[in-house]
């Protein structure tokens, strides 16, 4: 009994991992709405958005369940400290630009792929199921961002110059994409999770290869940041919270 | 063309449009026809894109991942709308550039309502339950307008405005079934959208210049006073079931007229928040101008980019 419990622990852990990938990001997304440099990419972001927000919902539905203890999605997604957040650095990064935008979506869809492309052969049935459902809209999402560096990097001067500044200041979270926690160790033991370490070096040559393509360099950093993981996060991810957890930490306990 | 040949045309043309027949973008307009409709178009094209930005105030603290998605999902919809009917205005010979150019300087207007701030939650609920409500009134007669390009976008955006409106009052419902500080909060945002909404519907028949010739074209088919007064109608017992009360002592039923009587409404407010200086007029479009400026670097890389593939296309073709 207690062994299982401990799987079930750690199986909701390692949801969160890839869960709040999607929260952080549609957040960030959300800011956005309405204030794109045209309304076809507004609404391009915005469909990214809605698409990261019902995969949150999938998977946090699943944790709730899989905790038992009457918790909802919405507890999960509003009522944790941010230590309890397990999303990496690079989604919780600012709309400083669109280049910025382009470039943090870009350096995560690859990984998001690679990832649920694996994850569709889950021993977990459930995770299996959403990573199928999700991977369609993520296969649209690494199109739309790689088009967009592409566009930027080979478009005007300026426009290379903006997005080379914003791929070289991003580049240092990408290595946390690779990081294994122990929650993840304890799943691809089982057969449920991915070792996504192993995708390193596909990663970095498909990105590579794309960021060639838009005449933009690849950086060469010898330092990378990570602390995402396991619930160090930048000092923006506060800020991120007070706005999202602000109606359930003001008015608790009720439906809306 | 002679002035008789104009006048014929013409003849031919209030026929068509009497004989409840649509007006197609390559067929012959009178001038002033063209310019209405741009005018009327674009308007409500800018009202669409910078009613966005009110509600988008409410994305990232939406209470509920429900409602954060269907409240995105909304926000897109507005950017939708905004896109076909651009469109649609497009089609009358002018650029989307030239009207956003219109609505930076200030020479177009939009929905005055947009200009006041959505302060609580319940904004989002009372926005969509009174905004769209009068939206509603406002443009189901145009799904049958005589520009067939803007009578055929009106019937897609009726269509979603109304799933809108219901996904507000939905909202509305939940918080007056809540705990006393929800109901509060609905009572309040009440308070605050009843009259503006009211106003909405335009000033009153008498002040109104352009409702004749609009009639004529049928880009009108109820003045702006009966138009408020379906949308009064048709609200008050919807506050009924809420269980709020609106915010006008003098609102109460009339068995003989079978109307509400209402009261006066604050006609110098409309027209300050109309000429610019209502409590958000400052920041909404100063939001768009920034949106568009920010992009522009964006919007000039694409262009360069499209150019050079182009160009790339041409020269493996030769």
């Amino acid at each position: 009994m207690s062994s299982t419990l401990k799987d079930s622990r750690l199986l909701e852990n390692y949801i969160l991992t890839i869960a709040d990938n999607s929260l952080i990001l549609a957040q960030r997304l959300g800011e956005l709405c309405g204030h794109g440099p045209n309304l076809e990419t507004d609404i391009a972001l915005t469909n990214i958005s809605l698409d990261l927000l019902g995969q949150t919902r999938s998977y946090y539905q699943y944790a709730a369940k899989l905790a038992g203890d009457g918790k909802t999605e919405d507890d999960i997604a509003f009522l944790r400290i941010e230590r309890e957040y397990k999303n990496c650095l690079l989604v919780e990064q600012p709309n400083t630009h669109f280049g910025y935008v382009i470039g943090r979506q870009f350096l995560f869809d690859v990984y998001h792929f690679m990832l649920l492309e694996k994850l569709q052969n889950s021993e977990d049935e459930t995770l299996a199921a959403i990573a199928k459902k999700s991977i369609k809209e993520v296969s649209y999402h690494k199109r739309f961002s790689g088009d967009w560096i592409k566009r930027l990097g080979d478009g005007t001067e300026e426009s290379n110059q903006k997005m080379q500044e914003a791929i070289n200041d991003l580049w240092r979270f990408t290595d946390e994409l690779f990081y294994m926690t122990d929650a993840e160790n304890a799943m691809v033991e089982e057969g449920i999770g991915i070792d996504i370490s192993a995708f390193k070096e596909s990663y970095y040559s498909q990105v590579s290869e794309i960021l060639k393509e838009a005449t933009l360099a690849v950086p060469e950093n010898k330092y990378f940041n990570k602390g995402g993981k396991e619930g160090v996060h930048t000092e923006h991810m506060g800020y991120i919270l007070a706005d999202l957890q602000y109606m359930q930490r003001t008015y608790p306990n009720m439906q809306w | 063309m002679s002035e008789k040949e104009i006048k014929n045309l013409e003849a031919i043309f209030e026929a068509r449009i009497a004989r409840d027949e649509k007006i197609e973008p390559k067929d012959w307009m009178p001038e002033k026809y063209r310019q209405t409709h741009i005018r009327q178009m674009s308007q409500h094209a800018h009202s669409e894109i910078i009613g966005m930005l009110p509600e988008g105030n409410w994305i990232t603290r939406a209470p509920s991942l429900r409602r954060k998605a269907a409240l995105l999902a909304k926000v897109q919809d507005e950017a939708g709308h905004g896109l076909y009917l651009y469109s649609a205005c497009e089609t009358l010979g002018i650029s989307r550039d030239e009207l956003y150019e219109q609505l930076h300087s200030g020479k177009a207007k939009y929905s005055s309502i947009f200009n006041y701030p959505t302060i609580t939650w319940a904004d989002m609920g009372a926005i969509g339950w009174l905004v769209d409500g009068a939206a509603i009134i406002n443009q189901v007669p145009l799904c049958n307008t005589s520009f067939g390009p803007y009578a055929r976008a009106m019937v897609r955006v009726c269509k979603e405005e109304s799933f809108h409106q219901r996904q507000g009052y939905e909202i509305m419902l939940t918080l007056c079934r809540g705990t006393e500080e929800q109901k509060a909060m609905a009572q309040d945002a009440l308070n605050r959208w009843w009259w503006p909404s009211l106003m909405m519907l335009g000033p009153t028949d008498a002040e109104s210049i352009h409702t004749e010739q609009s009639m004529k074209w049928k880009l009108k088919r109820k003045s702006n006073d009966e138009l408020r007064q379906q949308f009064i109608d048709q609200t008050v017992p919807q506050a009924d079931i809420l269980g709020l009360t609106i915010p006008d002592p003098d609102l109460k039923w009339n068995e003989e007229t079978g109307h509400y009587d209402f009261g006066e409404i604050d006609w110098d407010e409309f027209w300050q928040v109309v000429k610019g200086h209502g409590p958000c007029n400052k920041e909404r479009l100063g939001a768009r101008v920034d949106a568009w400026n920010n992009g522009k670097w964006v919007r000039d890389a694409a262009m360069a980019y499209a150019e050079k593939k182009e160009a790339n296309k041409l020269k493996q073709a030769i």
